[in-house]
C-alpha cells in the first residue's frame, strides 16, 4: 500500500498557495463531460456538491435522510473558528494552525492544518454572503467568543444553531444548483458499497429507502462525505442515523483506515437517564465560557448544590489548569470529570455527573444576558431533565461525541485508491488526537468550499480515465454482494432486535476504548467483539422485507457494519501503546494523570489496510514530520 | 406507566390505512416520545412484527426529521418542542394517545407515519438561497449589519422545515415555511438583491406544489418547535405585492 501524502515542498506558510498554482486545470467547457458522486449532504459534502456543480461539474449527490438539510451538521451549536482577528486579540492564521497542531496533542499533519487555519477566513466571508446570520455587536460587525484549546476569541456563532445556519447556507447553494439542474439530489438514499473499476473509484450501489431498490450509479469521482462513526458506542451526541457504513465499506474495497482509535469524548453532555436512552444530548462547550465547573470536596456528598458551601467545592478545572480553566481542551475536560467520579465525588444518579454552575456569571451579567447567550441551551437542558438551570447548576457528564479517525487521505483528499476522495468528520486529516472545539465546522466546510474545487480538477487531468457505464461487471458483481448481504440480514429470524445487539456492542465498546483504556481491557473486547459479531449473524430479527421501507434492515445493515468496525478501532487503541489527546491509556500517564506520548515511538498515523472478516487488518505508517513547531508535552496549566 | 396508543399504520403510499390499538406498558417518565415508541418497536420485533415506522435522526429538536401529530396536535402541543423533545413526564398514567403522521395533500405517506416533504424542498431550490457562488466575497466584516436586523433574520432562519406549520393548517397553506426564508434572506443586505425574483419564484412553487393558501388562523405559529411569528407572513405578504407591482409595471 502506497501512502504518500502529497505533501508540496516549500516553507509551510506557502505551501497551498504554491500547490494551488502546480495543480492541473481542467478547461471550463470540459468539467461538464466529468461526472462527480457526492456521498453526504452535510457541511462537507453540501458545500463540496454546490461549489463543484458552480464550477461546472454535472454531481449527483446523496444522504440517508428524507431531506439534505438534515444532515447531522445541523446539530452542531457552539461556533466555528476563524483566524479574522476582528478582536484585535492577538490571532492569526498562525496562531489557530498552532493551537490546532498542540490541541491535537502533535498528532495531526503539519501542511494540512495549515492550510485549514489560512482558507479559515475566506469561510466566514462566504458564509456572510450567504446570508448567514452570524451574531453581531451593536456596531453591526461581526460578534465572537471563546472555545476551548485556545486564549483568543475567535468563534463565530449563531446563536446557538452555527451549524444548522452554517448547513442551512450550504444547503441552500446545494439547492440553487439542483433547481439548476447541476446536481441530481437522491434523498433517502443508502450508499451501501463502492465499486472500482481498474483500481479506481469509479461508482457507488445504493438502496433507496422507499422502496427498498438496489441500484448502480457511475462517476469519474467519488466523493464521501459521510460524516463520523461515533454510534459505534451506541449512545452519543450523534444522531441516531449517523454510521460508519460508507467509509467502512470503502475500507473493505482497499481505502485505508486511519486513527480509529482517536475518538472524541464531550466534558459536557446530559448524563444518561436510563436503558431506555437513544442517544445523548450535548450542552455547547460554549457554556463553558460562563459556566463554572465543579463537584463538592467530600467524597459521597449527598447534600444539593446550594447547600454546599463555597469553600467545600472543588473547582477542578481552574484548581488543575489555572490559565484555561474552564476552557482546557476536551480531552483534559472529560479526563478530569471522570477522575473526579471514580474517586467518588460525581454528582447525580450513579455519582455519574459533575456540576456546570452559572451562579456566578448571573450574578456578574444578570440572568437576561445569560438568557440571550444560552436560552436554548437552558430550555433544551429543561426539556430534558426537567430542571431549570438558571435556579440550580446543569449535571453534566461526558459522552462519545466526534471521531478524529477517518478514512486515510493524502493532501489532496484522495484516499489510497485514486479517484476516491473523503471530505470533513469521514476523514482523519485535520485534528490529530483531538479535536478542539469550533474547527469540525471549520474543516467540513475548508473541503468543501475551498481544497476540493482545486484537487479534484487535478486528478481528471491527470488520470484521463473513461467512465464506465454501470452495466459494467464491477457494478454487477457488487450489487450482487449487496443483494446477498440483504437477504443474509433479512433470513437470519433469530431472537435478538438489533438495538439490543447494539447497545451490547456499544456498551463493551464504552468500557474497554472509552475514556480510558488498558491493554488488558481492549484484548478482552477483541476476543469479545468477534463473538458478539457471530451472535448477530446467527440471532438477529429483522422482519419485513427488501423491497419496501424498512427501518429495521437499515439499522441492522449499519449495525453489521458497527459489529466490525469495533474490532479494528480497538486493534488501533491496543497497538498505541501511548497516551495523546482522546486517547488515554492509563498504563501511559505523567505522575500527575496527563497524557503521555511517546514521540519516539508513535508519532506516526496508523493506516490499516483491510484483510479480510476475522483477520487481523496490516498496520501502514505515514510518519509526521513537524518543520515549523517543536513537539512539545502539551500544557494548558 | 400504563399507556393505550392508537397508532396510524399503513403499508405504503397506495395502501388506504387505519389506527392499530397497542399497549405500552413499561413507559418511563425520562423517555422522549420517540424513545417510547422505540420500546413499542422492540416489542413488536420481538414478535415478528413489522415495527412502527417513523422518521427521526438528531432526536435534539433541529434536523425537522421527526414529525409525528400527537392527540391531533403537530409535535404534540408542549409548547416550543419537537416530537422528539416532548418527554413522557406530560403523559399520565393509563392515558391513550392517537399517533397519526403529517396530514397534508402535498405531504402524501410514505408508510406509517412517515411522510415525503419533497415540496419543501422543491419551493427552496426556486428561490430560496442568495446566488453567491463560492469565492469572490468581500470581507465578512464589510457591510455592518444592525443588530436588530440581523436578530430578525437569525429569528426568521431558526425554522427547521419540519412541517408542523402545514400539518396544522385546516388550508395546508406552507406560509410560515415561505416566509420565514423570504424574511431571514429579505432582512440582509446580502438577500436584499433578489428579493423580488426569490419571492415570486417561492410563492409560485409553493402553490404548484398544491398548499393551500392562508386564512390567518394562527394554527401554525401556535405548533411551530422554533415558534416563528405570524409577523413574517405579512412581511411576506407585503414583499409579494411590492414585487408583484413592480413586475407589473416593468421596474426592475
Ligand atoms: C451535537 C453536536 C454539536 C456539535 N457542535 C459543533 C460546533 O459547535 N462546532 C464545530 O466545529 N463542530 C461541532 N460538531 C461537530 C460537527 O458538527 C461535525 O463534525 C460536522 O458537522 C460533520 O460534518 P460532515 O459534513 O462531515 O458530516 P455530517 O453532517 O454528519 O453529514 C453526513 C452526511 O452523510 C450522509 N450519509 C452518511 N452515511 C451515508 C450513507 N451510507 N449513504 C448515503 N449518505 C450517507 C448523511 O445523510 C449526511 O448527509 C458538533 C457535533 C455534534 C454531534
Ligand atoms: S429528530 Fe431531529 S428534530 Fe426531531
Amino acid at each position: 500500500m502506497n501512502l504518500d501524502s502529497k505533501i508540496p515542498s516549500g516553507p509551510l506558510a506557502s505551501k497551498w498557495e504554491r500547490h494551488k498554482f502546480d495543480l492541473k486545470l481542467v478547461a471550463p467547457a470540459n468539467k461538464r463531460k466529468f461526472e462527480v458522486l457526492v456521498v453526504g449532504s452535510g457541511l462537507a459534502g453540501a458545500s463540496a456538491a454546490a461549489t463543484l456543480a458552480e464550477l461546472g461539474y454535472k454531481v449527483k449527490c446523496f444522504c440517508y435522510q428524507d431531506s439534505p438539510r438534515r444532515a447531522h451538521s445541523i446539530a452542531a451549536q457552539g461556533g466555528i473558528n476563524a483566524a479574522k482577528n476582528y478582536q484585535n486579540d492577538g490571532d492569526s492564521v498562525h496562531r489557530l494552525f498552532y493551537d490546532t497542531i498542540k490541541g491535537g496533542d502533535f498528532r495531526a499533519r503539519e501542511a494540512n492544518v495549515h492550510r485549514l487555519a489560512e482558507v479559515s477566513r475566506q469561510i466566514i466571508d462566504q458564509c456572510v454572503a450567504q446570508g448567514v446570520p452570524f451574531a453581531r455587536e451593536y456596531s453591526g460587525y461581526l460578534a465572537n467568543r471563546s472555545f476551548g484549546g485556545a486564549q483568543v476569541s475567535r468563534t463565530f456563532y449563531a446563536r446557538g444553531q452555527t451549524g444548522q445556519q452554517l448547513l442551512l447556507g450550504a444547503y441552500q447553494a446545494l439547492s440553487r444548483q439542483i433547481g439548476l439542474g447541476n446536481v441530481q439530489m437522491f434523498p433517502r438514499t443508502e450508499m451501501q458499497d463502492l465499486v472500482l473499476v481498474d483500481g479506481h473509484a469509479k461508482g457507488v450501489v445504493v438502496r433507496n429507502l422507499v422502496n427498498g431498490e438496489i441500484s448502480s450509479h457511475s462517476g469519474d469521482a467519488v466523493i464521501l462525505a459521510t460524516g463520523g462513526y461515533c454510534p459505534v458506542f451506541y449512545l452519543s451526541t450523534n444522531a441516531v442515523g449517523c454510521n460508519v457504513t460508507a467509509t467502512y465499506r470503502a475500507h473493505k474495497r482497499g481505502a485505508a483506515f486511519a486513527n480509529p482509535c482517536y475518538t472524541q469524548i464531550h466534558p459536557t453532555c446530559i448524563p444518561v437517564s436510563g436503558d431506555h436512552q437513544s442517544k445523548l444530548t450535548l450542552m455547547s462547550e460554549s457554556l463553558r465560557n460562563d459556566g463554572r465547573v465543579w463537584v463538592p470536596k467530600k467524597q459521597g456528598d449527598n447534600r444539593k448544590s446550594w447547600e454546599i458551601p463555597e469553600n467545600e467545592r472543588d473547582y477542578f478545572l481552574e484548581r488543575k489548569y489555572p490559565s484555561f480553566g474552564n476552557l482546557a481542551p476536551r480531552d483534559i475536560a472529560s479526563r478530569a470529570a471522570k477522575e473526579a467520579c471514580d474517586d467518588g465525588r460525581g454528582v447525580g444518579p450513579g455519582g455519574l455527573g459533575v456540576f456546570l454552575d452559572f451562579a456566578d456569571s448571573i450574578k456578574r451579567l444578570g440572568e437576561p444576558a445569560v438568557r440571550e447567550r444560552y436560552g436554548n441551551l437552558f430550555d433544551m437542558y429543561e426539556r430534558i431533565t426537567g430542571e431549570n438551570a438558571y435556579k440550580q447548576p446543569m449535571r453534566i457528564f461526558p459522552a462519545p461525541h466526534y471521531t478524529m479517525g477517518g478514512l486515510w487521505v493524502d493532501y489532496n483528499l484522495m484516499s489510497n485508491i485514486p479517484g476516491l476522495f473523503v471530505l470533513g468528520e469521514a476523514n482523519f486529516s485535520d485534528h490529530g488526537a483531538n479535536r478542539l472545539g469550533a474547527s469540525a465546522l471549520m474543516q467540513g466546510l475548508a473541503d468543501g468550499y475551498f481544497v476540493i474545487p482545486y484537487t479534484i480538477g487535478h486528478y481528471f487531468a491527470s488520470h484521463k480515465q473513461e467512465r464506465p457505464s454501470t452495466s459494467h461487471d464491477a457494478f454487477k458483481s457488487v450489487e450482487n454482494e449487496v443483494n446477498q448481504k440483504i437477504q443474509k440480514l433479512l433470513s437470519v429470524k433469530g431472537g435478538r432486535t438489533i438495538r439490543s445487539m447494539h447497545w451490547e456492542l456499544g456498551r463493551l465498546v464504552w468500557e474497554k476504548c472509552g475514556m480510558a483504556r488498558d491493554k488488558a481491557g481492549l484484548e478482552e473486547a477483541i476476543k469479545r467483539i468477534p463473538q458478539l459479531r457471530e451472535e448477530f449473524w446467527q440471532n438477529i430479527s429483522v422482519p419485513g422485507g427488501a423491497n419496501e421501507m424498512n427501518v429495521a434492515l437499515e439499522q441492522a445493515s449499519r449495525v453489521a457494519d458497527f459489529m466490525e468496525f469495533a474490532e479494528l478501532l480497538c486493534r488501533d487503541a491496543h497497538h498505541r501503546e501511548e497516551s495523546c489527546g482522546g486517547h488515554f491509556r492509563t498504563e501511559y500517564q505523567t505522575e500527575d494523570g496527563e497524557a503521555l506520548r511517546n514521540d519516539q515511538d508513535f508519532s506516526y498515523v496508523a493506516a490499516w489496510e483491510h484483510q479480510g472478516v476475522d483477520k487481523a487488518p496490516n498496520l501502514h505508517r505515514e510518519s509526521l514530520q513537524y518543520e515549523e513547531v517543536k513537539m512539545t508535552q502539551r500544557s494548558y496549566k | 406507566m400504563k399507556l393505550t396508543l392508537k397508532i396510524w399504520r399503513q403499508k405504503n403510499g397506495n395502501d388506504a390505512g387505519g389506527f392499530v390499538t397497542y399497549q405500552a406498558n413499561d413507559v418511563n417518565k425520562d423517555m422522549s416520545f420517540l424513545e417510547m415508541l422505540d420500546v413499542v418497536n422492540e416489542g413488536l420485533i420481538a414478535e415478528g412484527k413489522d415495527p412502527v415506522a417513523f422518521d427521526s435522526d438528531c432526536r435534539e429538536g433541529i434536523c425537522g426529521t421527526c414529525s409525528l401529530v400527537i392527540n391531533g396536535v403537530p409535535h404534540g402541543g408542549q409548547k416550543a418542542t419537537t416530537a422528539c423533545q416532548l418527554h413522557m413526564r406530560h403523559f399520565q398514567d393509563g392515558q391513550t394517545i392517537t399517533i397519526e403522521p403529517w396530514r397534508a395533500r402535498p405531504f402524501p405517506v410514505v408508510r406509517d407515519l412517515v411522510v415525503d416533504r419533497d415540496a419543501f424542498d422543491k419551493i427552496i431550490q426556486s428561490g430560496g438561497f442568495v446566488s453567491a457562488s463560492t469565492g469572490g466575497t468581500p470581507d465578512a466584516n464589510a457591510i455592518p449589519i444592525s443588530k436588530d436586523a440581523s436578530d430578525a433574520a437569525m429569528d426568521a432562519a431558526q425554522c427547521i422545515g419540519c412541517g408542523a406549520c402545514v400539518a396544522a393548517c385546516k388550508n395546508a397553506s406552507a406560509m410560515l415555511f415561505v416566509s420565514a426564508k423570504v424574511s431571514h434572506l429579505g432582512l440582509l443586505p446580502q438577500g436584499k438583491v433578489e428579493k423580488d425574483r426569490r419571492v415570486l419564484a417561492m410563492v409560485k412553487t409553493m402553490d404548484e406544489a398544491g398548499f393551500g393558501n392562508c386564512t390567518v388562523t394562527g394554527a401554525c405559529e401556535a405548533v411551530c418547535p422554533k415558534e416563528i411569528s405570524l409577523d413574517f407572513i405579512s412581511r411576506l405578504n407585503r414583499d409579494y405585492a411590492t414585487a408583484v407591482f413592480k413586475s407589473a409595471w416593468g421596474a426592475k
